[in-house]
């Protein structure tokens, strides 16, 4: 093969040409380099000595480039469509693109998740596309001027039901961005999802902080309970265990918490952040659910395992006072609207009714990752009276 | 110290460590004992492999004629066992400024040469060596600026290239000596364009580093040492961010061949005793 650089110089880009046409070459062949720039030859022979070709100037006008047959071998990181994802992609293909050509000789990366059965699941690019579509700017989507009017001891229940909503969702936050930082990016979908379900749960520790502090300057109390709830949580090591947890139990308690407050809530700010939290709490619902399904559809020994995690942090939870008193009260306080004692009274039967409806959907998780209906009703009774 | 390789290397660079690290590990994993040991500069690991403080030494080529001199000096021979691709065939050029009518050697009479340090062997020895053999000797026939950084280092830090690239751009300096992978590095990032400036004279080719071994070096050591680092492959994972720290392709087995222009620039310096006084 002959190349013709004319007075292009390596220090302009000649080199784009001649790496172009030595990845062209056959097998043993040489590439025949010609050009008038005057320091052509020189920069030729350094070029070449760093990137392993042979470089023959003994004949006068003509440069002659042999790659060295060491080369640098490549293998595909699989297929850049969904379809194209492979069971275990190996470590070394590392960041690379799915499909690209990897070099090999790339260093491994200690990536913890690298199994397709244990994360992926064929929504994720399309709930990953809806996710992309139905970010909203907590500026703009919600009208922060709109009255808050009812009287300080509703407030404070607000303060203190935001206050738990905060860090709820910082939890939310941590276990998806702790797995993102270990899944291979072969499973970009996956990847782009938890990326942006944590980009979620940023906005919603935002919009809840700004709603506890439009009156207070100050957020309620945090309790231990509610904390050693949270933190069986962010330590599970275990992606589908973490993923049952928070995303089906949690999140699932949540998105029917979230849709009772966007009902319930005394003032329209507070009703607005909690329908737009409900909207992208359900996505994670949905992710987990469809994650979840696959792998236990491919491996009988999920069910079990998620069962038995339950019981663990059942277990491990039951010295605390789950659900604390505060957050109980000032839910109570915000669906009774009032405190006359019949307020109160009717306050106290929808908090009874939420817990219910959250147990229902929580059951109905259940059977749809394949537990009898017993099982469900037992399993959902263990669930942490955090809710998350 | 017969039962290990102990090798000699100068901390020309933090990354320096990084390298031989790997290569204790990467030895070690292939049933190789193997250690370092590091010096400040080139003289005082000629002189600790001299005095057995290790058995091989990654040299540059001063220290590799240095080395080769002395076990002359004591009719004892040195060896170069092994060195990089990129070690092979380098070339150093003259560089002046498109229009300040310089148009041959005989031009640079009465002149500002830059250089690099003294004992750099791509920035100031061979280049000087090739004007010298063309008459031209510094201090009587042009002006020697020298960029004296990391002097014992032989060159290995670019800085003083780079000064004297740039020496010759502010207008202090009429030309500057540098290697001829450093001419194409100057020019794409802009430091010397090679629009205003053209290269005056080449050296002819020469060798760089390679790793030297006295007569009295443990043979099977040696051998395995050799034979190990010769099979080390660019696209093995294990190895290949070693190699392109050390900055090659391939080790290929050494030669001594490629010093001649070098050892004329050290005869015309006055010998060993003015690198390596005893």
């Amino acid at each position: 093969m002959r190349l013709d650089l004319e007075s292009l110089g390596l220090e302009e880009g000649a080199d784009i040409l001649l790496r172009r046409a030595l990845r062209r070459l056959a097998p043993a062949e040489s590439l025949e380099v010609v050009g008038n720039h005057p320091e052509l030859r020189l920069h030729l022979r350094a070029w070449a000595r760093t990137m392993g070709v042979a470089a023959d100037f003994t004949a006068p006008h003509t440069h002659r480039l042999t790659p060295n047959a060491a080369g640098l071998p490549t293998e595909r990181a699989g297929a850049a469509p969904p379809e194209g994802v492979v069971e275990s992609p190996p470590r070394h293909w590392g960041l690379a693109a799915r499909g690209a050509a990897v070099e090999r000789g790339s260093a491994g990366f200690d990536f913890g998740l690298v199994d397709k059965l244990e994360i992926w699941s064929d929504d994720a690019a399309r709930l990953y596309a809806r996710a992309a579509a139905a970010q909203w700017d907590p500026q703009t989507a919600i009208d922060w001027h709109q009255p808050v009017a009812h009287d300080d001891d509703i407030e404070t229940a607000v303060v203190q039901v935001m206050t738990y909503l905060i860090e709820n969702e910082t939890a939310a936050l941590l276990v998806p961005a702790r797995f993102a930082a270990t899944i291979h990016p072969h499973f970009r979908e996956v990847l782009q999802l938890l990326a942006i379900q944590a980009a979620d749960e940023a906005r919603h520790m935002e919009v809840f902080t700004r709603r506890a502090l439009l009156r207070h300057t100050a957020p309620g109390v945090s309790t231990s309970g509610g904390q050693a709830s949270l933190k069986t949580l962010v330590t599970e090591p275990d992606f589908a265990i973490a993923s049952f947890l928070l995303s089906v139990m949690g999140e699932g308690s949540f998105l029917v918490l979230l849709d009772f407050l966007a009902r319930e809530g005394p003032d329209p700010i507070t009703r607005d952040i909690c329908r737009l939290a409900a909207q992208d709490e359900a996505r994670h619902v949905a992710f987990g659910l469809s994650h979840l399904r696959r792998h236990a559809a491919q491996d009988a020994t999920l069910r079990p395992r998620l069962a038995m995690a339950m019981q663990r942090r059942h277990a491990e939870l039951m010295h605390t006072s789950g659900l604390n008193e505060l957050v109980f009260e000032a839910l109570t306080v915000i669906a009774a609207g009032g405190f006359e004692p019949a307020m109160i009274a009717g306050g106290h039967a929808k908090i009874m009714r939420l817990q219910t409806d959250m147990d229902l959907a929580r059951q109905g998780s259940l059977i749809r990752l394949g537990f009898g209906e017993a099982e469900a009703r037992a399993l959902s009774s263990l669930h942490t009276r955090n809710f998350m | 110290m017969t039962d290990r390789i102990i090798l000699g290397a100068v901390a020309y660079d933090p990354k320096v460590v990084t390298i031989w690290e790997g290569f204790k590990d990467f030895f070690q994993v292939q049933g190789l004992a193997f250690d370092y040991v590091l010096y400040s500069n080139y003289e005082s690991q000629v002189r600790g492999h001299w005095g057995g403080q290790c058995n091989i030494a990654w040299n540059s080529p001063l220290a590799w004629v240095e080395a080769e001199r002395l076990a002359t000096r004591h009719g004892r021979r040195a060896h170069a066992i092994a060195m990089r691709d990129t070690d092979r065939d380098l070339a150093s050029v003259v560089v002046v400024r498109k229009g300040a009518g310089i148009d041959s050697i005989a031009g640079l009479k009465g002149k500002r040469i830059a250089t690099g340090a003294e004992d750099s062997p791509q920035a100031t020895l061979i280049p000087l060596e090739v004007l010298a053999a063309e008459g031209l000797l510094p201090g009587r026939d042009f002006e020697l600026i020298r960029y004296d950084i990391g002097l014992g280092k032989h060159g290995d830090h670019v800085g003083g290239e780079r000064d004297a690239a740039k020496a010759l751009m502010a207008g202090s300096a009429d030309a500057c000596c540098i290697l001829d992978a450093n001419r194409l590095l100057f020019a794409r990032e802009g430091t010397l364009p090679t629009g205003v400036t053209k290269v005056l004279a080449e050296t002819g080719l020469f060798d760089h580093c390679n790793f030297t071994i006295f007569d009295d070096a443990p043979q099977a050591l040696i051998h395995r040492f050799t034979e190990l680092l010769l099979a080390m492959r660019f696209d093995d994972p294990a190895v290949r961010p070693l190699l392109e720290l050390e900055g090659l392709k391939q080790w290929l087995p050494g030669r001594a061949s490629g010093y001649a222009l070098l050892n004329s620039a050290v005869d015309r310096a006055g010998g060993l005793d003015h690198f390596l006084p005893s």
